[in-house]
């Protein structure tokens, strides 16, 4: 099957993003596809590169960015939602005249257009967070 | 597009959150209009809290937020015809039809006449149509 999935809420506040990254391993370990991960909402905070959790914990952005690689998996964070949240790729970063840019390896920044074209394409769009 | 040429899925936009206090309410609002343009059988539900995003007469001065209760009467301007508001969860909350803003479509089949898109629907009748979606989006 074909699987869309979006994201809503950011890491570390709120399980969604754990939920989802267990979810596209345990689907991807049955062989099924992922078409897209949509990251909305606070779910953009997601693709920072800045974050820096405790040695003993998990690192949600390093696992999105692993798991994109080894499965080249397309990570898509929304352009309006991370312009409000300062979430940056260096394209933005020269757009809008900022001094940094923070978009983690594997993500790309994209519009909502690409949110509704996961709905369309995939069998089933899965959603975590609120 | 390069994908989904030609798909007509039933889309459905489920709002649950009151307009002001998160920003889930102003962020659905943003996707439903990108989606507008896809050319996919859109219905969009309002229901719990929810249900304030569409009353009459908001005011966001005191609050220091940009108040986009408007956007909701253009709806009708992107084909948007299927607003489905939760009849139970208006009457929780002390309200009626009366108290949201009217919502209204031109209809090109029939010499572009003014028609309501706005339809206060029971919880099970809802649940009918929620049932028949393709892809659900809750926010």
């Amino acid at each position: 099957m074909k699987f869309g999935i979006v994201i809503n809420e950011g890491p570390y506040t709120h399980q969604a993003s754990d939920s989802a990254l267990q979810f596209v391993k345990a689907a991807l370990h049955k062989g099924h596809e992922i078409f897209r991960v949509f990251f909305y909402h606070d779910g953009v905070n997601n693709g920072t590169s800045l974050g820096v959790p405790p040695q003993d914990d998990r690192n949600l952005t390093l696992e999105w960015s692993g798991l994109a690689e080894k499965h080249d998996l397309d990570l898509v964070v929304c352009v309006a939602a991370a312009q409000r949240r300062g979430i940056l790729d260096e394209d933005e970063m020269g757009r809008h005249g900022k001094s940094a840019n923070n978009l983690a390896p594997g993500f790309r920044i994209s519009g909502l257009g690409q949110l509704i074209e996961a709905g369309i394409q995939a069998d089933r769009l899965v959603t975590f967070g609120d | 597009m390069e994908n989904g040429e030609g798909v007509v899925k039933k889309f459905c936009y489920i709002n649950r959150k009151a307009p002001y206090g998160t920003i889930y309410a102003l962020e659905s609002l943003e996707v439903v209009l990108i989606a507008a343009a896809f050319d996919q059988d859109i219905s969009l539900v309002f229901a719990d809290d929810g249900i304030y995003q569409l009353t009459k007469g908001q005011d966001t001065d005191g609050i220091g937020m940009k108040n986009f209760s408007k956007t909701y009467t253009a709806l009708g301007d992107y084909d948007i015809k299927k607003v489905y508001v939760e009849k139970e969860s208006l009457e929780e909350r002390g309200l009626s039809a009366e108290d949201l803003q009217a919502l209204k479509y031109e209809d090109e089949d029939d010499d572009w006449a003014e028609k309501d898109s706005l339809f206060v629907v029971g919880r099970e009748e809802l649940a009918k149509i929620i049932d028949e979606q393709d892809v659900i989006l809750s926010f």
